[in-house]
């Protein structure tokens, strides 16, 4: 593994650039430089491991019984990535992808724009695998952003990657496995957390209980089994929670909800929210890749072929940014992945790469059994994705309501990209990635139209800010400085 | 805001934050170590200047944009600490000339 530093040290062209080093990054890597291929990772973090085993290979945390088997189950895959004959950007920046093509202003192959320590280059590659990962569901409730209310994939980050606990009073609120775990986390590294409030819609289980069989034959069955267990005498639990606000002036006070049918009230110093995560589709949905509403896991999904190919000509999507599945299926996509780029790229024939994808295809199908279960149980209700309170917030970066979004529906505006237009929602700085899941849905159930008809924002990079001297320190060529040169 | 669990062996690093002398560890983020220092906010909004602090902590929320040594606009929780940081609230919109 060559470590890349500076901008300076990229190649000018690979044959595969991976985006992302988190488990179907780093494995798409190892599979790929087993074949011989050219590969560069260029990945955002610091360390390899990406959210699920993040600071893997650096974490202060020494006792294993903390962050718990799985977590760990991501050093030998970081250990065999940095073993790799791979180069490996950390802490850089892709703000570009173009897809290649004949029209002006595009090449033979595709180009992409990295940055790295305040120096961007363009890099060009044969094939492109897009391993983003997942991000959190939005979860817009009143005072949602005031400081002291962060998810609870933060708290877990902030003690995977430096060792920090929440301190004073904490409450974790929302639904799915992941808010289990933190608690556990949470609590095994030592924080008081003072309620655990459940948003889980009691009516989930009759429709998880037709993927029950699925579920058994699954190995979440065991994980699902021990993550209760560390549950039992836990912090106090309160079920059926609804209408949940986090309340302070300029910072969080209080959580505020019902449940049982009485409005209650819990002071607060932290609040972590979670309903479940969502593929990040920034880049897929910024170049131009297909994407479909899946009304099971609520969010949009690039279509991909069976080589996890997306629409848009050498760029696959491995991973959860591909549709949720966890961290052991995104290795193995990660992998398959890799197999299908490398037949792309004439490194080995149709049979070898149908023989190398068969026991990968088997491993996912295996691991990918009982996801439906868990989709369905921790669904997160309708209430907590679309506000009723016209007042809540949606899109944070520029504090547009959900009251405003409906008024300007009911005055004409037909979906998410008209409504950038008339209110700037989704135009800040997080380019949509924390509301356009629910301004999709307000449209929808503004309109009686579907998800999938409401549509959704089209992104345009950068997919991330980069300053004027970023863009500066390109090198240009004679073509590029003639045109905007004038004598 | 949050606390550091004892077993933390890593180098102590100092910085500022709004001039203020603090101290964090090797391995912290800007966003953690301002978390690690009880600073729940770290800019006000450009829209109606309300007051923010790290969210997500994995580089979507834009939350936690800070001004890091003289720079505005840098996401807190993807620049690793160093020594002698020079950290500041980022207060409502960017400007193209300083005022």
């Amino acid at each position: 593994m060559k470590r890349i530093t500076e901008a300076a040290q990229l190649e000018a062209r690979y044959d595969l650039v991976i985006i992302g080093a988190g488990p179907a990054g780093q494995s798409a890597a190892i599979a790929a430089a087993g074949l011989g291929i050219a590969t560069l990772v260029v990945d955002e973090n610091l360390a390899p491991g990406g959210q699920i085993h993040r600071g893997i290979t650096t974490t202060p945390v020494t006792d294993r019984a903390v962050l718990g088997a799985d977590y760990w189950r991501g050093l030998p895959i970081a250990q065999r990535f940095l073993a790799s004959a791979v180069d490996y950007a950390a802490g850089a920046k892709l703000f570009s992808l173009l897809p290649a093509g004949d029209e002006p202003g595009r090449h033979a192959e595709i180009e992409l724009g990295v940055s790295i320590a305040g120096q961007a280059r363009p890099v060009f590659a044969g094939q492109v695998i897009v391993a983003t990962g997942a991000m959190e569901r939005p979860f817009p409730i009143p005072g949602w952003t005031l400081p002291g209310v962060l998810t609870a994939g933060a708290a877990q980050i902030a003690l995977k990657a430096h060792g920090l606990v929440p301190q004073g009073r904490v409450v974790l609120a929302g639904t799915g496995p992941l808010l289990l775990l933190v608690a556990a986390q949470l609590r095994a590294a030592g924080a008081t957390i003072t309620a655990v409030l459940d948003t889980t819609p009691a009516a989930n289980r009759a429709g998880a209980a037709r993927h029950v069989i699925d579920f058994l034959r699954s190995p979440y069955l065991g994980k699902g089994l021990s993550l209760l267990a560390k549950a039992r005498g836990g912090p106090r639990r309160i079920a059926g929670v609804t209408g949940l606000r986090a309340e302070g002036e300029d910072r969080l006070r209080a959580v505020t909800f019902t449940a049982g049918g009485a409005a209650q009230r819990i002071e607060a110093d932290v609040l972590l929210l979670h309903q479940g995560v969502v593929p990040n589709t920034v880049i897929s949905n910024a170049i131009g890749c297909a994407h479909r509403w899946d009304d099971r896991q609520l969010c949009w999904v690039p279509i991909r072929d069976e080589w996890l190919l997306s629409s848009v000509e050498g760029v696959a999507i491995a991973g959860d940014g591909g549709g949720i599945a966890g961290a052991e299926c995104a290795a193995e996509s990660g992998t398959l992945a890799a197999i299908g780029a490398a037949h792309r790229l004439g490194r080995i024939d149709a049979a070898e790469r149908d023989r190398r994808a068969a026991p990968v295809r088997a491993a996912l199908e295996r691991l990918g059994r009982g996801r439906g279960f868990l989709d369905a149980l921790y669904r997160p209700a309708a209430a907590d994705r679309v506000p009723a309170e016209d007042s809540t917030i949606v899109c944070r970066c520029e504090e547009i309501t959900a009251g405003q979004l409906r008024e300007a529906v009911a005055g004409g505006a037909t979906g998410p990209n008209q409504l950038k237009a008339f209110l700037r929602c989704g135009m800040g700085p997080c380019q949509g990635r924390l509301c356009n899941l629910t301004v999709t849905e307000i449209v929808a159930q503004a309109r009686g139209i579907t998800p999938e008809q409401a549509g959704t924002y089209r992104l345009r990079p950068p997919f991330k800010p980069v300053t004027v001297a970023e863009i500066a320190s390109l090198p240009q060529t004679n073509a590029a400085v003639k045109a905007v040169v004038r004598y | 805001m949050f606390r550091r669990l004892p077993d933390s062996p890593a180098e102590t690093l100092r910085f500022t934050f709004d001039g203020a002398a603090l101290t964090a560890r090797r391995g912290d983020t800007v966003a953690s170590a301002l978390l690690a220092n009880g600073i729940a906010s770290c800019r006000t909004t450009p829209a109606k200047g309300t007051p923010r602090g790290p969210y997500c902590l994995m580089g979507v929320c834009f939350e936690c944009l800070v001004t890091i040594d003289g720079t505005g606009n840098r996401q807190g929780c993807l620049v690793a600490l160093e020594e002698g940081m020079r950290v500041e609230t980022q207060a409502g919109a960017r400007r193209a000339v300083a005022p």
